[in-house]
């Protein structure tokens, strides 16, 4: 909100600076935004005398002028030259000395020779002032001032513009008066009411006003008042209003106009004006009708609906109450019989039917927060005194339907409660006088004060609101550091297993070489469609998305990474490995958001290093880089990842084979790994190929918790291990896992370890068929094995092998 | 058998003879040759030594250790020449095995990959706080209209509703609606419900509002910390903002000032300027003249404490709530908010953090 320090000088007497009053407002809540002052620019500008004027020698349209002037403090007689055609000597205008900024241009001016004529300074026009566009001629002061007045005052622009932020819970503080009130009540002046009293009404107003709610919406407009004013004179309103308005950045209208708007600033009392000729019988509030419509004053017309609140006559809506009056029944500079509205509207209603017309007025904003009910025939009188005094004009009685609501509240307060909640200790007795210099009616019944809020301030509710306005009028700085106990001297861990899970997934993966991002959690629709999302889930759709590219939640953080991958291509970065840790959505609950680790590589970004490199080829990634990656990410996370199931069916967006899914048990699935499918890259348009995974770390189950932080013993044997080798000529279709599960089950005491060394396919083999070597190590227990012992271990391995997968020993 | 003379002077001869012939051995096959040649089973040596059998007790006495003497000077010399060669030849091998030590090797997958410093800030921020003794609480990115409002006094149709430009989902066959998240605030409610007071938490986590310019972004992070307990007021909540800014922002000391606002769940409610210079696009924290807006709080709403089933009239504390990419753009001079989720790996790799950064109180927070 706007006004003017004059306009806050009406209902506050003070001696405060601006910087006092600027401090203390923010001091109290009413954040200051800004402070505009005129006169700063004006600063250096003075009135000077033209003492004489005569012709250039060099130049017909340039005159030479001897110039009384304040320079530096002092009084001198400087020449300038000037091509105004108005200047002549005995006139008085505004002096810019030397080192003047001129406003309009932002120059700065120097001492200078015009056509060979020494110049000090310059006389202005009031566009080089920012006043008018008038260029024609320089400054011509009519009236008497006294050579060095500064500027600012001869012009009238000494009135600094302050713009505070009111929050929604203060909508006593969108009047200029509610301001005033704080200020004064902190101490910084004393609160001017201003003359409210009554104007006696000189005839029956012959318009009549009926209030015409169902029971469940009487709520919608309790009271309404207005009175008719015949024979005025509308036509612009004083230069004082104009001024305010203005310098708040509203139009004058015409009289009428002004002083409603005036009285919402000013008052936070929004009122209407009808042109009484045009309105045909009652003024009826009402709900809407469908079908109906309204020409609104911003020239758009809208159709009402019947949760609106109308304001109507005979024939037809005049207005949407509490929102916008209509263009048809408003009043011009011909109206002459004028009916005065001021009503109470329901903050909810209003505030709804302003977001289903999308109209945003004064008044809405005002009577969606909640003004004054009291107000209602106060602001009236109001009224009515300034039209009479700026229009003229007899005033009718004043007609009034239903009645004010009663919103009077009393809080039994316990003064106490200040200093246990702020640790701020306060005597009674100036919490009392905050309270009261609010507006609080405050009774002491001993122990507790009890409280009555005014009408004014609807945020009012308990005590810790009362506790709120004495600490925010007291000063917030008087509250002082209290250090908070410590719980334990030495901290305890916070983190949840499952949030190191979260933390270490983000490590361990950079560590491997990985770009940590963060992409939207919301994708387009199509991209979802691609991740099992998208239409399967509309429950994950947005109602109303910043854009169409981001209107579903994702299923998948794989899309936001390859659109990221497919950008830093076209920035000429094709060597990506880059990982997100988030949330993924499969549904709207709080269990269907599930934490994801997802990472990419792309081009030659192998866990070995991207790029061509003298010690190897830059070969491109492979779905087993994804695999290495995932595995890498899961043993960082504790996970049992020997004990996980893996298989050929990870979702769509992978390639059907290159890729796996990671289980443990049938249902539980850890993640996926492996190409992405070239369709998926196609329909997201960025060339791979893209190796990923996907890990779910919720999805790997805790650690029992263990009832001592000891490790089991270690038993280490002192037989050396030995190893022996063997290969498998198998079918095609056996995996290595079933080979490798074979041989290990053979004999579980004596087998620690089996690693898969070489894959070999075609060849002297044949089609289909390949060959898996592995190495197993055996751990001798007691005694090392003899000869005998190790053909029977072999022969176990061989046939467990050959009967799991049909294979047989190469030979 | 030569006479004695011979048999005397023999073992000289041989000597000097092998002596020459172990210095001139160029190589170790070569010395091997001299070795049997005179110490050998065969050899002259060794065959002079046979002969010690036969011969009188007088001579034996003579011979015997001159004999002994020679073997024992060859066997020594040639270990020293075989010793000596060995060491010869690793240095002409060595002479010829050299690499250029400035051929360039991968660069450390610990520093190609990187930490947003995004999650910089939260592990910074949260290390920061699990010191001072709050957990660390966290909730669903989608909401219901109660958590993220309605238990946190914003009632159905009032305007402060509108500050926070809500993204929502279609409406559900009963009319309600979900929503994304707008605070971090719903999950005060959500822990408080399903435990006991005291409490002592913050929650980090993402957030959202539809509202995107040079400075929003519709999706943001917040944290949020909450005290609740029979005493806490507004004098620990200064002191504990006050060392948390200290902390995080690494500085001696910082300067708070309060300033009144308006939060639903807050009463009364403010919001925290921090004493600052601003050098060009620089700010810095604790010093200078200028104040700089970093977060609301505010002593948590009696209503918000009945909706999560507390006793208001038992139990009180403080809330606040901070943007944590805010956090991270003042303390690391990040200059744009929408670059953190346009996720440019020249951006990443010069505003990221290496993956064994990790911020703890004890070794400094990040280096």
């Amino acid at each position: 909100m706007k006004f003017t320090l004059s306009w806050l000088k009406n209902s506050l007497e003070t001696d405060a600076s601006l910087d006092a009053i600027v401090e203390k407002l923010t001091m109290l809540g009413l954040e200051v935004e800004g402070v505009e002052d005129p006169a700063r620019k004006l600063e250096v500008f003075s009135v000077a005398k033209v003492l004489e004027a005569g012709p250039h020698p060099d130049a017909d349209k340039l005159q030479v002028l001897k110039v009384e002037a304040l320079v530096e403090g002092e009084v001198k007689q400087l020449q300038v030259v000037c091509g105004a055609p108005n200047a002549r000597a005995g006139m008085t205008g505004i002096f810019a000395p030397p080192g003047a900024t001129i406003p309009v241009n932002g120059m700065v001016l120097k001492p200078t020779k015009i056509r060979g004529v020494e110049s000090n300074g310059m006389m202005c026009s009031e566009r080089e002032l920012e006043l008018s566009d008038e260029h024609e001629g320089i400054i011509d002061l009519k009236g008497d001032w006294k050579v060095g007045t500064p500027a600012a005052e001869v012009l009238g622009r000494n009135d600094p513009v302050i713009e505070i932020a009111i929050t929604p819970n203060r909508p006593d503080c969108l009047g200029v008066y509610g301001v005033a009130r704080d200020l004064a009540a902190a101490g910084l002046g004393r609160l001017l009411e201003g003359d409210l009293t009554p104007v006696e009404g000189k005839f029956e107003s012959p318009i009549g006003i009926e209030l015409d709610f169902p029971a469940d919406a009487a709520s919608a407009c309790p009271v309404f008042a207005g009175r008719l004013i015949r024979g005025v004179k509308n036509g612009p309103s004083p230069e004082w209003l104009q001024t305010y308005l203005k310098a708040v950045g509203l139009r004058p209208i015409n009289a009428l106009v002004d002083i409603t708007n005036f009285i919402s600033l000013d008052r936070a009392r929004p009122l209407h004006v009808y042109d009484a000729a045009k309105l045909k019988g009652n003024i009826r509030a009402r709900l809407g009708r469908k079908g109906e419509t309204l020409l609104a004053l911003d020239g758009k017309t809208y159709e009402m609906e019947p949760h609106f609140t109308v304001i109507a006559d005979d024939e037809k809506v005049l207005g949407l109450g509490g929102v916008m009056g209509g263009e048809e029944s408003g009043s011009t500079e011909e109206t002459t019989d004028v009916f005065v509205e001021s009503a109470y509207f329901d903050p909810y209603r209003t505030a709804r039917t302003g977001r289903d017309t999308g109209i945003v007025s004064d008044a809405r904003y005002r009577f969606e927060r909640g003004v004054d009910p009291e107000f209602v025939l106060p602001g009236l009188e109001l009224a009515t005194k300034m039209i009479l005094d700026m229009c003229g004009g007899e005033p009718s009685n004043v007609v009034v339907a239903g009645k004010v609501p009663n919103t009077s509240k009393v809080i039994e307060f316990d003064p106490a409660r200040i200093e246990k909640l702020t640790g701020l200790s306060l005597p009674k007795s100036e919490a009392v006088a905050i309270l009261t210099a609010l507006g609080f009616g405050v009774s002491d019944a001993g122990a507790l004060l009890s409280v009555t809020v005014p009408s004014w301030r609807p945020d009012i509710d308990g005590a810790a609101d009362l506790v709120e306005e004495v600490v925010r009028v007291h000063g917030l700085s008087e509250v002082k550091s209290t250090p908070l106990p410590r719980l334990h001297a030495v901290a305890k861990p916070v983190l949840s297993p499952r949030q190191r899970r979260e933390r270490t997934a983000r490590r361990a993966l950079a560590a491997r070489g990985l770009v940590e991002t963060v992409n939207w959690s919301f994708i387009a629709e199509r991209e979802a469609d691609l991740f099992g999302g998208g239409k399967a889930t509309p429950a994950l759709k947005l109602a109303n998305p910043i854009s169409a590219e981001m209107s579903h939640m994702r299923p998948s953080l794989l899309a936001g990474l390859i659109a990221a991958a497919g950008r830093n291509m076209a920035r000429g970065v094709s060597d990506i490995a880059m990982f997100e840790v988030g949330q993924q959505f499969e549904s709207d609950e709080p269990s269907g958001q599930v934490l994801a680790a997802t990472g990419l590589r792309r081009g030659t970004a192998r866990p070995q290093g991207a790029g061509r490199h003298w010690q190897g080829k830059a070969g491109s990634v492979e779905a087993m880089d994804a695999k290495e990656d995932a595995v890498a990410l899961l043993s960082a996370l504790g996970a049992p990842v020997a004990s996980f199931q893996i298989a050929a069916d990870a979702p769509s967006w992978y390639h059907p084979g290159r890729s796996g899914v990671f289980r443990l048990g049938p249902k539980n699935i850890i993640g996926y790994f492996g190409e992405l499918h070239p369709r998926v890259l196609d329909a997201m348009d960025v060339a791979g190929p893209i190796v990923g995974f996907e890990i779910f770390p919720d999805a790997i189950p805790e650690p029992k918790r263990k009832a001592t932080r000891a490790k089991p013993p270690l038993d280490m044997s002192d037989l050396q291990p030995l190893r022996r080798d063997f290969a498998f000529v198998v079918a095609e279709s056996v995996t290595a896992d079933q080979v490798i599960r074979a041989a290990r089950g053979a004999d579980k005491k004596l087998i620690t370890d089996v690693s898969l060394f070489d894959v070999f396919e075609g060849g002297s083999l044949g089609e289909g068929q390949k060959s898996l070597a592995i190495e197993v190590t055996l751990q001798p227990v007691e005694k090392t094995l003899t000869d005998e012992e190790i053909d029977a271990v072999s022969k176990k391995i061989v046939a467990a092998v050959e009967k799991a997968t049909g294979g047989t020993l190469r030979g | 058998m030569t006479d004695n003379t011979d048999l005397e002077t023999l073992p000289e001869k041989l000597e000097a003879e092998f002596t020459a012939a172990i210095a001139d051995a160029v190589d170790i096959d070569t010395l091997e040759a001299v070795r049997v040649a005179a110490l050998g089973k065969k050899g002259r040596v060794s065959e002079l030594m046979k002969g010690l059998g036969r011969m009188s007790p007088e001579e034996r006495k003579e011979m015997g250790p001159k004999l002994n003497g020679l073997k024992d000077r060859l066997t020594d010399a040639i270990a020293a020449r075989k010793d000596a060669l060995h060491e010869l030849q690793l240095e002409a091998r060595l002479a010829g095995e050299k690499i250029d030590v400035t051929l360039p090797v991968r660069p450390s997958a610990l520093e190609t990959g990187r930490i947003h410093p995004l999650s910089q800030v939260w592990d910074e921020v949260v290390a920061i706080f699990a010191d001072m003794g709050f957990a660390v609480e966290q909730g669903p990115d989608i909401e219901t209209d109660h958590y993220n409002f309605g238990a946190l006094n914003f009632p159905e149709g009032h305007p402060a509703r509108e500050m926070h430009d809500t993204f929502y989902f279609e409406p559900k066959p009963d009319g309600s609606r979900m929503l994304l998240r707008t605070h971090t605030s719903p999950v005060q409610v959500r822990t408080m419900e399903t435990g006991e007071p005291p409490f002592r938490f913050v929650c980090p986590g993402r957030t959202y509002r539809c509202d995107s310019d040079q400075t929003h972004t519709p999706q943001f992070h917040q944290i949020e910390g909450l005290v609740i307990d029979e005493t806490t007021h507004l004098g620990h909540l200064k002191w504990t903002l006050e060392e948390f800014l200290r902390a995080f922002f690494e500085v001696e000391g910082v300067e708070l000032r309060m300033r009144p606002s308006f939060f639903p769940f807050t009463e009364p409610s403010m919001e925290v300027d921090v004493r600052c210079a601003r050098l060009g696009n620089e700010i810095r924290i604790g010093e200078g003249d200028d104040w700089l807006e970093i977060l609301g709080c505010g002593m948590v709403h009696p209503n918000v404490l009945k909706a999560s089933g507390i006793d208001p009239e038992k139990y009180q504390g403080f809330a606040f709530g901070v943007g944590l990419d805010r956090l991270a753009m003042l303390k690391y001079g990040i200059p744009d908010l929408r670059a953190f989720f346009e996720s440019d790996l020249r951006w990443l790799r010069h505003y990221g953090f290496a993956a064994l950064d990790v911020p703890t109180l004890a070794g400094g927070l990040s280096s």
